[in-house]
């Protein structure tokens, strides 16, 4: 077999995997506190690669220092990313809190078809390219199977993981959000904001989403108002994958699907990729629906 | 006044969150940018109006009003139409004048309008049988239009490669629906809500993409063409008469779907459809077999799909894979939820208000989808039950009293 084509499986893989996993957390976090899909999760990170495309688009041309433009336009998309997460939650979710199952849920698509117009109106439903706003790593050209996108891709994404364990683990905001997600009453009568937690879930969320949609759109180089669904509904696979409502599966799940879809890819046909991403949902639903992390829940009458 | 701060603040901060998107065009070609502020006030003063309404119809819920001038007007539409089912003249009357007017409509009107008549109408079929799936069994699918798909690849498959005529494929096409629909029933008998939400959805694209990488038999992307339309004794039929021909069975199968589900709505199975919507524990646990009624309810929505799509197929001669997207299923589920759930009456007015408005406001057809959307939170939120709420049927304890004590005398 050949190492190296291999290798560079394995990277992309890790890479594609690493993206998956920033948005599935957005979707873990959510549905482990309020047991939600949060079905307009893709259309946020989409709305974060478009806000930093923008941004980075005023910048360039207003001749901004180019190593700065990457920076300001990564934190531009996580700010209003984070407010549109907040803002989303306040609209279609909080009034619906205690409403049937189902009614959140058909809320959450209705929003996220919403957002897929209103990108698609206010710009455009072209493919728009997507600036080149990755400094040059000289020191990556030894290793020639690694990018320096997917270095960078694997780089943050690592580092906001280990921010995110660390928040969710050591802060008093982290263990607040852990209380709510195991018992939302208990939680209320220890003094707990319930409401500010989930609001801080779904800001958290949105900007992990914001962050991966940078990431990728910088990798992929264009973007357009529908990459959000498919996005979406992989990083919803990632986080059933790995057992929604936990963290660590998020990002195993993550992982897990990158590497298969990137092995798929390559080693049989570039066609079924999605299908396969389907598939293993469907597989993992059935079979499996508590995830490889995931405990297992009962139902209680 | 406090309100009105209150919807100020809001205005504003749609304003600042909605800045980038709404008034920033970047064009990378000529780097240029294009600035639109006058969205940004636009869209603040929409958002102010917004905002007022919302705190009012809120206030209004809390104190359990009806909700929304919509609400009111659905209200009263379903307090008419109670009337009329009370009344028995009004009712035939009514039902004859409505007969008369669909009847004469290819006659009077154009072939444009005519066609646009017979996509409506095949909404509401699929309407229809999506409300079997998600308002009364209470089972949120997302992919329905997959069997709608399905129907319509059976017949251009079956054209292509053998020859069969419509009204052959007509069965065929809602029998390999049913049966996808049980493909698709079996594994998920045990998901519930959510979960099965999702996997309709990816079961709705994987035979998207089945159908899209699978050139061979489906053509790809590119589709199948030279469908024919349905014949009728092998008469030679022009376009226009074709057309016409065509709305008059998609009439009649739309009447049909009306029947056999107004029937079904108060039989055995119909009515452990909707103990299976409001209770699957309990539902369960008062004797009713979970397994076979979900999948009937699977084969019974789907089947519906399965006729709407030869139909579909036979009106617009072809077909390719971009007409049975996640937006379709999407469009067919707000139908069934503006309408209500359940509601037979509700879900026709719906699926007609939401492929005829576009059709006739052309201004409007642009934002189509960004107001379904809309649509889907805002009912959501302030009227769950839909235009017009499912009627259930009422024993009356006196009717009966009175039938026990004329048996006695």
């Amino acid at each position: 077999m050949d190492i190296q084509f291999f290798i560079e499986l394995f990277f992309g893989g890790l890479t594609r995997g690493s993206i998956y996993a920033l948005i599935a957390l957005g979707y873990t976090l959510v549905y482990g506190i309020i047991e939600l899909i949060n079905f307009a999760h893709g259309e946020v990170y989409m709305l974060g690669a478009f806000t930093a495309l923008l941004v980075a688009g005023v910048l360039g041309i207003y001749g901004f220092p180019f190593g700065g433009i990457l920076i300001v336009a990564t934190l531009a998309a996580i700010v209003w990313c984070a407010a549109y997460g907040y803002t989303l939650e306040k609209v279609a979710y909080k009034p619906l809190r205690g409403a049937p199952r189902l009614s959140p849920l058909i809320s959450a698509i209705g929003m996220s078809i919403f957002l897929q117009n209103y990108v698609l109106l206010a710009q455009t439903s072209d493919f728009v390219p997507f600036p080149n706003l990755l400094p040059e790593m000289p020191f990556l050209d030894s290793i020639e199977v690694l990018s320096p996108s997917n270095f960078l891709i694997l780089l943050v994404s690592t580092l906001a993981m280990v921010a995110l364990t660390v928040f969710i683990r050591h802060t008093r905001m982290g263990k607040a959000m852990r209380a709510t997600a195991q018992n939302r009453k208990m939680a209320l009568l220890l003094g707990i904001n319930a409401d500010k937690i989930i609001s801080l879930t779904f800001i958290i969320g949105s900007s992990l989403a914001a962050l991966g949609g940078v990431l990728i759109a910088s990798h992929m180089q264009v973007i357009n108002y529908n990459i959000g669904f498919l996005a979406g509904l992989k990083a919803f696979t990632a986080a059933v994958l790995g057992g929604i409502g936990s963290i660590p599966g998020a990002m195993v799940g993550g992982l897990v699907l990158g590497l298969a879809e990137s092995f798929a890819t390559g080693y049989f046909s570039g066609n079924y990729e999605d299908i396969l991403a389907f598939g293993i949902l469907i597989l993992i639903l059935i079979f499996r629906p508590d995830g490889i992390l995931g405990k297992a829940k009962v139902q209680k009458v | 006044m406090r309100r009105v701060i209150k919807a100020l603040l809001t205005a504003v901060w749609f304003m600042i969150l909605t800045f980038p998107v709404m008034c920033i065009k970047v064009n990378s070609i000529d780097n240029t940018v294009n600035w639109y502020p006058e969205r940004a006030f636009w869209l603040g003063v929409g958002v102010f109006v917004m905002a007022l309404i919302w705190d009012w119809c809120f206030a209004r819920k809390s104190r359990g009003l009806p909700v929304l001038s919509l609400g009111a007007i659905g209200e009263s539409m379903g307090n008419a139409l109670r009337r009329l089912q009370e009344q028995p003249h009004y009712r035939g009357g009514a039902l004859i004048l409505l007969a008369l007017v669909m009847l004469a409509m290819p006659v009077v009107s154009s072939i444009y309008q005519t066609n646009i008549m017979i996509s409506a109408l095949l909404y509401v079929m699929l309407a229809l049988g999506l409300n079997i799936v998600v308002g009364l069994a209470g089972q949120l699918v997302l992919g329905y239009v997959a069997f709608y798909a399905v129907g319509a690849y059976a017949y251009g498959l079956l054209h292509q490669f053998f020859g069969l005529g419509f009204w052959v494929c007509l069965p065929i096409g809602g029998f390999l629906a049913v049966l996808f629909g049980l493909v698709l029933g079996f594994p998920v008998l045990r998901l519930r809500g959510d979960y099965l939400a999702i996997v309709t959805l990816g079961f709705g694209e994987i035979v998207r993409l089945a159908l899209l990488n699978w050139p061979s038999l489906t053509g790809g992307p590119s589709g199948i063409s030279n469908i024919p339309r349905p014949g009728l004794f092998g008469l030679e039929m022009d376009i226009n008469i074709s057309t016409i021909y065509i709305y008059y069975l998609v009439l009649a199968a739309v009447v049909l779907t009306i029947i056999v589900i107004s029937r079904l709505k108060n039989s055995r199975v119909g009515l452990a459809l909707q103990a299976l919507r409001e209770d699957e524990i309990a539902c369960e646990a008062m004797g009713i077999d979970i397994t076979r009624v979900k999948l009937s309810a699977f084969a019974l929505g789907s089947c519906w799909a399965g006729f709407a799509g030869v139909i579909f197929a036979a009106k617009t001669t072809y077909i390719n894979p971009s007409s049975f997207g996640f937006m379709e299923s999407a469009m067919i589920l707000s139908m069934v939820v503006l309408g209500g759930m359940g509601s037979i009456v509700g879900v026709v007015i719906a699926a007609m208000i939401l492929i005829l408005a576009p059709e006739y406001l052309r201004a409007f057809s642009e934002y189509r989808m960004l107001i379904f959307g809309a649509i889907m939170v805002i009912m959501m939120i302030f009227r769950p039950q839909g235009l017009v709420s499912g009627e259930r049927r009422k024993y009356k304890i006196s009717a009966l009293q009175k039938k026990t004590l004329e048996g006695r005398s």
